[in-house]
């Protein structure tokens, strides 16, 4: 039976447009995956195109069209359908794109350590902040799951995200100019972490300092093919929150939905931080379906309209 | 004596220097320094005013643009952008 997500998660991702299961996926598995790419030592790489050709040639990770029904994607008994039939990964995906996701694209990301960089001669380098994958003004969105299959040090330089950034439209690599933002996190876990993102959170890869250690994430770009709406809530009982005081306030240690839905971030500017969340309100919108909800008043202020 | 220009470029919380830092990024045209992406989790400096305390020299700051009407709520770049520069002589 699928997990699906609970709703202060969802109001995590509203929020964060980013959720975290750590070591989810079980050590045979992510042994089934590292054995079926071929895993090796960085001594016995000659080249990232040939450890490429290598993957492609041998392992059971399939050419999948564009638009493939995700069910349909992965050979029956592969790493990569059990970590698709994992209950939480399952929840997760029917909670944020439905049952009936397509898959965009897929791709194994391998991050290669210094090592291999100061043999080939050639200059290290993180990747520069992105957006994926292009300019994107909808309101429905994608959803681009991580799976890390070994243990990710901070030396490995694991992906770097910006929680918070994913309802900002930008161009995809229009945003790499900015070297370092506050607050930016790395991806540091345990083997079997899944890390799901909005497909317009702010990323990029780091840079591989470790001494030998080859950093793989395979990622799957999916996409709904029915509204987003309560979709995790199996009883569709969600209800908004009533209005609460705004700055002179009782002081009050009761964490509510509203709560995680406002949390701000410390890269957002004085002005647009308040953007950002009337933003955050619109999305949960959509995903609640009440196209009336407002948390602190900040929608409805501006939609008092007497003229 | 040849001249190299180092460039610094910090994103504030507001259009005033007396803003805080919320993004950065050094580009080292002496070669002393490779930065690059994600390399540090904490600013330069405070505040764009600290930046010039310290002898950097501001020579270019974003212009306030007034939203597009309908698209008032709409979010994108970072906002409050200042570019500073440090000349410095050496053999390089």
């Amino acid at each position: 039976m699928p997990k699906l997500l609970t709703t202060e998660q969802m109001a995590e991702f509203a929020n964060s447009g980013c959720l975290f299961f750590d070591e989810l996926i079980d050590e045979q598995t992510n042994k089934e995956f590292l054995d079926d790419i071929g895993h090796t030592e960085i001594k016995n790489v000659d080249s990232v195109q040939k450890y490429y050709q290598n993957i492609k040639a041998t392992s059971s990770i399939p050419r999948i069209p564009a638009g493939i029904p995700l069910k349909d994607a992965y050979p029956a008994n592969s790493p990569l359908e059990k970590i698709f039939n994992n209950e939480v990964v399952d929840g997760a995906i029917r909670s944020l794109v439905g049952s009936s996701a397509v898959i965009d694209h897929q791709f194994l990301h391998i991050t290669f350590p210094t090592k291999y960089f100061k043999e080939a001669n050639q200059r290290q380098m993180s990747q520069q902040n992105h957006q994926d994958s292009t300019i994107d003004p909808r309101s429905t969105f994608d959803i681009q799951l991580f799976y890390f299959p070994t243990e990710v040090t901070k030396e490995m330089g694991g992906t770097r995200y910006h929680p918070g950034t994913h309802l900002r439209i930008v161009n995809e690599f229009g945003i790499a100019k900015y070297q370092n933002i506050k607050g930016q996190k790395s991806v540091v876990c345990k083997p079997g972490t899944i890390g799901i993102f909005h497909n317009g959170l702010w990323h990029g890869a780091g840079v591989n300092t470790s001494s030998d250690n080859i950093r793989y994430m395979f990622k799957v770009r999916l996409q709904p093919t029915e509204k987003q709406e309560l979709l995790w809530d199996p009883e569709k009982k969600y209800k908004p929150l009533p209005n609460r005081a705004l700055y002179w306030t009782d002081e009050s240690k009761d964490k509510t939905i509203n709560d995680i839905l406002m949390k701000s971030y410390p890269w957002q500017e004085a002005d647009t931080n308040r953007l950002d969340k009337i933003n955050v309100v619109k999305f949960w919108r959509l995903l609640t379906g009440n196209k009336n909800l407002d948390i602190d008043y900040w929608l409805t202020r501006v939609e008092n309209e007497l003229y | 004596m040849a001249k190299r220009q180092k460039v610094l470029v910090l994103y504030l919380n507001m259009p005033s220097l007396e803003g805080e830092v919320i993004s950065w990024a050094t580009f080292d045209g002496t070669g002393k320094k490779l930065h690059m992406t994600g390399d540090s989790d904490e600013p330069p400096y405070p505040t764009g005013l600290d930046a010039l305390l310290d002898g950097w020299k501001l020579f270019q700051a974003s212009q306030a643009i007034p939203e597009h009407p309908g698209q008032e709520f709409r979010t994108s770049y970072l906002k409050h952008e200042f570019f500073f520069e440090k000349i410095e002589e050496g053999d390089f």
